[in-house]
């Protein structure tokens, strides 16, 4: 009955199984869904979504499967989408404008105007994004914010609240920030530690199971009967490298957020900043980049291959600065950005980069390609997902004897 | 029978539904959500509305499974047999039964709470996949079947510290509480402190959802946070126009001790203030 949907969701990659549409089977037979579509959506949702990072999808697919279905809802094609909204809009921006921001609005070009074009981006909006994401959320659409009305205020979606019926409630998508192909925020950031903290109590060693001994040896009637487990130890030890200034002043502070917070986590871990490309010299301080250097030399002489090394960066530059001696914009390098490259990959085999750029613009970078190339592969976008990958690949490093990138 | 919230916790419809929906399959039901959105107290509030005892079952870093199921004491067996107790004998005296044991084979069919399912070793889930399926477990040292005669509700709490194994969370029912909006907040208080003035809510719900919308703050404050916060802002008798004021020294929110939690916040805040007055 509801086989398109579960199809649907198959097709979007959410993870949903036989076992939970029949679960969904089972409660519509029992009557846990009761007699409306919301409850039938909230049922639906809690019983095939189990991540709430998959909800937003779900949202999205259970809006195309039953676009026009259910509830009383306008034709999609109509003018009325358009109405609709306008309503609310106009009620809430008399609400929420001073007297004087009004006055403003009308010398600009009067209110109706104002708002008959709000309403049609609204429609055009809602036009582009038929084919899954109906609504751009609260901060995309934010027309106010384009017309100069108060932009912090206006919530587009919480009038539909009181309304109720105005936007179909998986229609507004009130969980687009917990997609998982979303930049690390600051919430996603702790969840992305919490990663890091799985892998580091990860490890192999053996130590003497005192509890396990013991009740072995009562269970054998007082024969000793010594056991051992694996040891949960928190021994990574992480070099990270961080790329500064230019495109990465955005991301470094986020980067270092990260990695400030997993410190309290890996008993070791070192960071160097390096520019663009590491080249024969890094700092650690920003502050003193020109006399406070260490040889790149001497950071691989000084980490075994045991570090894990973790670079990261944008990998945004002149291809010039990677592949030939000299084009690095600091300093003078008598070597190129390829050969330190090569003897970062050659130290720590399962060295990962992690790019805070999206996914999608690293084929339109030329260096991001061949600094990609250089690492093996192996980098990842700075996403929940991307250091998922990461610190799986990581742990896989540990694991295999070294490779060639 | 079913759950509608209590006069105590606001429960919003998808929430309903999906305790519901457990109810009706006897399926445990997972509950995720930011800290202090409810997530422990909702088990305590289904019991409360049900009339059902509740057992709870606290999960720690440490936590086995096998913890939940009984546990055998052997080091009391070894001591009682060096001392010749006739105890000994029985193996059943060192059998020690666990949260979930308790539930199964309670008097009255129980609401079991599984609290922090995540703080436990990432194998925990699994090793009671069996057990939450068929609610039944064997003991191996008594060669007993432990089954439940009528299922328990479980409902397990995670802070999403480790993610959950699939084949656990087939087997449940889900639901994500979000950060309830300023509506349903409003509700939410109300429920915890009726004599509030209209007045002085408002102007604290504005505080405290602005200062959740402060960019990089470690630690947002949370539901359980601001009913901490009014409940001080209550006992000191404070009116709206103290939150209200805008002059230097009360840039920061009155007593935001109970908002803030760490000094990184409150320096931020305190910088943010700073920087607000010199610009306006």
């Amino acid at each position: 009955m509801f086989l398109s949907l579960f199809l649907e969701l198959k097709a979007a990659r959410i993870p949903v199984s036989l076992r939970e549409y029949l679960t969904l089977l089972e409660a519509l037979e029992k009557g846990a869904a009761g007699y409306s579509a919301e409850t039938f959506y909230y049922l639906s949702r809690s019983a095939l979504v189990k991540d709430e990072r998959n909800l937003d999808k779900f949202d999205q697919v259970f809006a195309r499967v039953f676009d026009g279905v259910v509830g009383e809802a306008a034709p999609p094609d109509s003018g009325t989408a358009a109405d609709i909204p306008a309503d609310w809009l106009r009620a809430l921006a008399e609400k929420m404008l001073s007297p004087e921001e009004m006055a403003a609005i009308k010398a600009a070009g009067g209110f109706d105007e104002l708002m008959e074009m709000l309403a049609k981006r609204l429609a055009e909006q809602k036009e582009r994004h038929q084919g899954g994401s109906k609504w751009v959320g609260t901060g995309g659409t934010s027309p106010f914010g384009a017309f100069g009305y108060n932009p912090a205020g206006v919530r587009i979606g919480q009038p539909a609240n009181r309304h109720n019926r105005a936007v179909k409630v998986w229609d507004r998508r009130d969980f687009r920030n917990l997609d998982d192909g979303v930049e690390l925020g600051t919430r996603n950031f702790r969840l992305a530690l919490r990663r890091l903290r799985r892998f580091a109590r990860e490890g192999a060693s053996t130590e003497l199971d005192l509890d396990g001994t013991i009740a072995r040896t009562a269970r054998s009637g007082g024969m000793l009967d010594v056991q051992f487990r694996p040891e949960r130890h928190n021994k990574v030890k992480v070099l990270l490298l961080l790329d500064v200034g230019g495109s990465m002043d955005a991301h470094v502070a986020a980067c270092e957020e990260l990695f400030s917070a997993a410190r309290s986590e890996f008993k070791h871990l070192e960071h160097y900043y390096f520019h663009n490309c590491p080249y024969g010299h890094l700092w650690r301080d920003n502050a003193r980049r020109w006399d406070d250097r260490i040889a790149t030399a001497d950071v691989l002489r000084t980490y075994p291959a045991d570090w894990k090394l973790v670079i990261v960066g944008d990998a945004a530059m002149s291809p010039w600065e990677i592949t030939v001696p000299g084009a690095a914009v600091e300093e003078w390098n008598e070597e190129s950005g390829q050969v330190w490259m090569g003897r970062l990959t050659a130290g720590w085999p399962g060295a990962v980069w992690l790019n805070p750029a999206p996914e999608a613009m690293w084929q339109w970078s030329e260096s991001t390609q061949i600094l990609r190339r250089l690492m093996g592969g192996r980098m990842y976008s700075l996403t929940l997902d991307g250091l998922d990958h990461a610190m799986r690949e990581l742990n896989r490093g540990a694991a295999s004897s070294p490779r060639t990138g | 029978m079913s759950f509608t919230g209590t006069d105590t916790y606001v429960a919003t419809d998808d929430l309903m539904v999906a305790v519901n929906a457990a109810l009706a399959l006897e399926r445990p039901l997972l509950i995720k959500g930011e800290p202090g959105t409810g997530k422990t107290v909702l088990a305590w509030e289904v019991a409360k509305s049900l009339g059902r005892p509740l057992i709870s079952w606290h999960v720690k870093s440490t936590t086995k499974a096998q913890q939940g199921l009984y546990e055998y004491d052997a080091v009391a067996r070894l001591r009682d047999s060096q001392l010749g107790d006739p105890r000994v004998h029985d193996i059943g005296n060192y059998i020690i039964r666990g949260k979930l044991w308790e539930a199964f084979e309670a008097e009255q069919v129980p609401v079991l709470l599984i609290d922090e399912v995540d703080k436990a070793d990432i194998e925990f889930p699994n090793d009671l996949l069996l057990e939450l399926d068929r609610m039944e477990f064997h003991v191996y040292e008594t060669r007993q079947v432990v089954r439940a005669a009528r299922r328990p509700l479980v409902i397990i709490t995670s802070n999403n510290e480790k993610e959950l194994p699939d084949a656990f969370l087939r087997r449940c029912f889900f639901h994500y509480i979000r950060f309830p909006d300023r509506e349903t907040m409003q509700r939410i208080v109300a429920v915890h402190h009726p004599g509030i003035k209209p007045a002085l809510l408002h102007e604290a719900l504005t505080v405290f959802f602005e200062l959740r919308e402060v960019p990089g703050l470690k630690k947002k404050p949370s539901t359980s946070e601001l009913l901490d916060w009014i409940r001080l802002l209550v006992a000191e008798d404070l009116s709206p126009e103290d939150l209200r004021s805008k002059d230097a020294k009360t840039l920061i929110p009155r007593l935001h001790g109970a908002l803030l939690k760490n000094e990184q916040d409150v320096h931020l805040f305190e910088r943010l203030a700073f920087m607000n007055r010199r610009g306006g």
